[in-house]
C-alpha cells in the first residue's frame, strides 16, 4: 500500500513579503515585484524582482544577530525558520534543497575561494544552521527544480527512506544569469506578460520557498494538500528550447494522472510555467490542448514574481495552495489578449471557485518537464 | 517494499580510461580530457557531430552512457523508456567559472548563449536524451558524496510506480581535469549473465571498484 504523501505547512521570502499572508494580500491587489533597475554589470537598465536589502537585513535581524551569510542564505533561513520551528527534524527526516546557481555571484569575488559558489557547500551551510541530520539533496534540474523537489520528496518519502522532508528552493537575480538570459535576447524589454500577444521575453526575479511534507496523518491540519501524482519526463528534442509538440510536457500531466487515477474534469486551477517567452507559453497551450486541459482556469505568476529559476515552481506551488484554501483565483497579471496559437482560459478576474484539486507544471532548458497534482484535505 | 531490481549494464569513464561492464575497454596515456574524450569517440566510432558542441560534462555523460546504451538502444526511432537520474559534487561549476569569465571583463565582455545553456548540470541528461529517444523521467542531483542509498531508492520508486521500465543511474563529476563517471542501468529482470542485485552493495562495489566485474 502506497504512502499518502501530505504538505502541511509553507513559507516564502519574496519582494512582495516575507511570509504567504503578505504575498497573497500582494496578489490580490494586483502588485508586482517586478521594478526598473539600473546598471548591473554591463547592463544599463532592466526589468526585475529584486528583494530589497535592507528591508531583508531588517527582518533577519529579528531572527539571528549573525550576519555572516550571502543575500540568498538569508533568504533561505528566513523562509525556513517558521517551518523549522514548528515541525522536528529527526534521522528520517529529509532536507530537499532546490537551485539552479545558488551562491552563483560568489564567483564574481575574486578572493573567494571557488568552491564556496558549489551548490552542496551552499546546502550543507543552511542545512548546519538548522541542524538536519542527513546530508541534504540538492535538486539542480534548471528552471523545473523548484516543482522537482516536491515529487522528489513524495517519491523518498513514498520508499520509506524519510518519514517527512522540508524542501527549500531559492534563487537570487545575479549579473551571471542577468547576461545569459540577455545573450539569448530572452529578456522582455518590459514587465514580462505571459500568454499575450505582445509578450516579448523573460522577467528575472529571485526569492525563497519552502514547504514541510509529511506522511504522517498525525500532522494533517485544516488546510494540508495531498500530492497525488506527478512526473517529469524530457522532451528529447533541444536543449535550449521547448518541444513544438510540448511532448514532455503532456507525458509529464499524463503520469500524474495515471498515478493519482484522477479524472482530468476534477482539476479547477492550473499554475503553469508561463515564462512569457514565444515558444514557452505557445508549447503549453499545445500540450493543455492535447490534453483536453484548455478550458481550466490557467496563470502564471512570472508577471508577479518574474521568473524565479529554481524556486519559481514551489513559490508557485505555495501561492496556488494559497488560492486553493481561499477558493479564490490569482489573476494572470501582465494578460490581456491571448497570444498563442490555440485557446486556454487565462485568468482575468480573481473569481470564487471551489477548488478541490489543482495542477502545478513547469519546463526548462535541457527538456526538461515536471508535473505535479494536489488534493486538498478536508 | 521489498523489490528485486538489476544491475545489467555499467560504464565507467576515469583516468584516461573505459571500463565497460568491469573489462578495461580503451585507455589513453598522456592526454587531457579534451584529447582523452575526442579518442573515446573515434575508438568506439561513435557518429554524432553534436557532441563537438558540448561542454566537458556534457562530453563525458555522453559518453559515458552512449558506450553503456548502444548494447541496449537499438533504435532511436523507437522510443526507449529509460529515465535518467544523474548526481555529481560540481554541478556545471566547470562551465559556471568559464562563463564568468567571459563576462568579468568590461573591455572584453563576451556572453555566449552557446555557453551559457551548459551552465545547468542537467544539459547533458538533455544531451543523453536527445540522441537516444529517451522521452522518460530525468532528473539531476548534487551530493558531496555518491548517493547510493539515494540512487537506489529513486531508481527502485520509478521502476515500482511504473514510471519507468528501465533506469539509468548514475555519478557523472567533472571540475577541469579532475572527472569521473559511473554510470548503470537498473531494470526489472536479469536480463544477461552478468547482471547483480540491485542493492547497496552492488552500487558502492560499483562505485569504488572499476575493476569489479559485474
Amino acid at each position: 500500500m502506497k504512502k499518502n504523501v501530505y504538505i502541511t505547512a509553507s513559507s516564502c521570502v519574496t519582494p512582495l513579503g516575507f511570509d504567504v499572508a503578505s504575498n497573497w494580500d500582494a496578489l490580490q491587489n494586483n502588485l508586482s515585484g517586478i521594478k526598473k533597475h539600473q546598471n548591473i554589470g554591463q547592463l544599463e537598465s532592466f526589468y526585475a524582482s529584486i528583494v530589497d536589502s535592507n528591508k531583508l537585513d531588517l527582518a533577519f535581524s529579528k531572527v539571528e544577530s549573525n550576519h555572516h551569510f550571502t543575500k540568498l542564505e538569508k533568504m533561505m533561513i528566513l523562509a525556513l525558520k517558521p517551518l523549522v520551528e514548528e515541525n522536528k527534524i529527526s534521522k528520517k527526516t529529509a532536507f530537499i534543497f532546490s537551485t539552479t546557481k545558488g551562491n552563483i555571484s560568489l564567483l564574481e569575488d575574486k578572493k573567494v575561494s571557488v568552491e564556496n559558489a558549489q551548490l552542496a557547500a551552499l546546502a550543507k551551510k543552511i542545512s548546519a544552521y538548522f541542524g538536519f541530520e542527513v546530508e541534504p539533496i540538492v535538486v539542480s534540474n534548471a528552471c523545473v527544480s523548484g516543482i522537482l523537489a516536491v515529487s522528489v520528496a513524495k517519491r523518498m518519502i513514498e520508499t520509506g527512506l524519510y518519514e517527512n522532508a522540508f524542501v527549500v528552493a531559492g534563487d537570487e537575480v545575479s549579473e551571471f544569469v542577468l547576461s545569459g538570459f540577455n545573450s539569448f535576447q530572452a529578456m522582455s524589454a518590459e514587465p514580462c506578460k505571459p500568454y499575450d500577444a505582445n509578450r516579448t521575453g523573460v522577467t528575472l526575479g529571485e526569492a525563497v520557498a519552502a514547504v514541510y511534507i509529511t506522511a504522517n496523518e498525525d500532522e494533517l491540519k485544516s488546510n494540508s494538500f495531498r500530492i497525488i501524482g506527478d512526473g517529469a519526463v524530457n522532451d528529447a528534442n533541444h536543449i535550449s528550447g521547448p518541444s513544438r509538440t510540448g511532448e514532455g510536457l503532456f507525458r509529464s500531466i499524463e503520469s500524474a494522472f495515471k498515478e493519482a487515477k484522477l479524472e482530468k474534469n476534477k482539476v479547477k486551477y492550473i499554475s503553469a510555467h508561463g515564462t512569457a517567452t514565444l515558444y514557452n507559453d505557445e508549447m503549453e497551450a499545445i500540450a493543455f490542448n492535447r490534453l483536453g486541459l484548455q478550458n481550466v482556469p490557467v496563470n502564471s505568476l512570472k508577471g508577479y514574481y518574474g521568473h524565479t529559476l529554481g524556486a519559481s515552481g514551489l513559490l508557485e506551488t505555495v501561492m496556488a495552495m494559497e488560492s486553493a484554501k481561499q477558493n479564490r483565483l490569482i489573476v494572470s497579471k501582465g494578460y490581456s489578449d491571448l497570444g498563442v496559437s490555440q485557446e486556454i482560459n487565462v485568468i482575468t478576474d480573481n473569481d470564487v471557485i471551489e477548488m478541490d484539486y489543482f495542477l502545478k507544471t513547469a519546463s526548462g532548458f535541457g527538456g526538461c518537464n515536471t508535473a505535479v497534482l494536489f488534493e486538498k484535505v478536508s | 517494499m521489498e523489490f528485486n531490481n538489476y544491475i545489467s549494464e555499467s560504464c565507467v569513464i576515469e583516468d584516461n580510461a573505459v571500463f565497460l561492464s568491469g573489462e578495461n575497454s580503451f585507455i589513453l596515456d598522456d592526454a587531457n580530457f579534451s584529447e582523452f574524450s575526442k579518442a573515446v569517440y573515434k575508438k568506439f566510432e561513435i557518429e554524432y557531430p553534436k557532441f563537438f558542441k558540448m561542454d566537458n560534462l556534457s562530453k563525458l555523460a555522453f559518453l559515458s552512457a552512449e558506450l553503456l546504451l548502444k548494447e541496449v538502444v537499438q533504435s532511436n526511432e523507437q522510443e526507449n523508456d529509460i529515465a535518467v537520474v544523474f548526481a555529481n559534487r560540481s554541478s556545471s561549476l566547470d562551465t559556471d567559472v568559464k562563463y564568468q569569465e567571459s563576462i568579468a571583463s568590461k573591455d572584453n565582455y563576451f556572453p555566449s548563449p552557446a555557453v551559457f545553456v551548459y551552465t545547468l548540470p542537467n544539459i547533458c541528461i538533455g544531451e543523453i536524451s536527445i540522441k537516444n529517444n529517451l522521452k522518460s523521467e530525468n532528473a539531476f542531483f548534487v551530493f558531496e558524496e555518491f548517493p547510493a542509498e539515494f540512487m537506489m531508492h529513486y531508481a527502485n520508486n520509478l521502476l515500482e510506480s511504473e514510471k519507468a521500465e528501465k533506469v539509468l543511474c548514475g555519478w557523472t563529476e567533472l571540475y577541469k581535469e579532475n572527472y569521473r563517471a559511473v554510470v548503470y542501468l537498473v531494470e526489472k529482470t536479469s536480463s544477461n549473465s552478468f547482471s547483480k542485485e540491485h542493492n547497496i552493495e552492488t552500487i558502492k562495489q560499483l562505485y569504488t571498484n572499476t575493476l569489479w566485474t559485474l
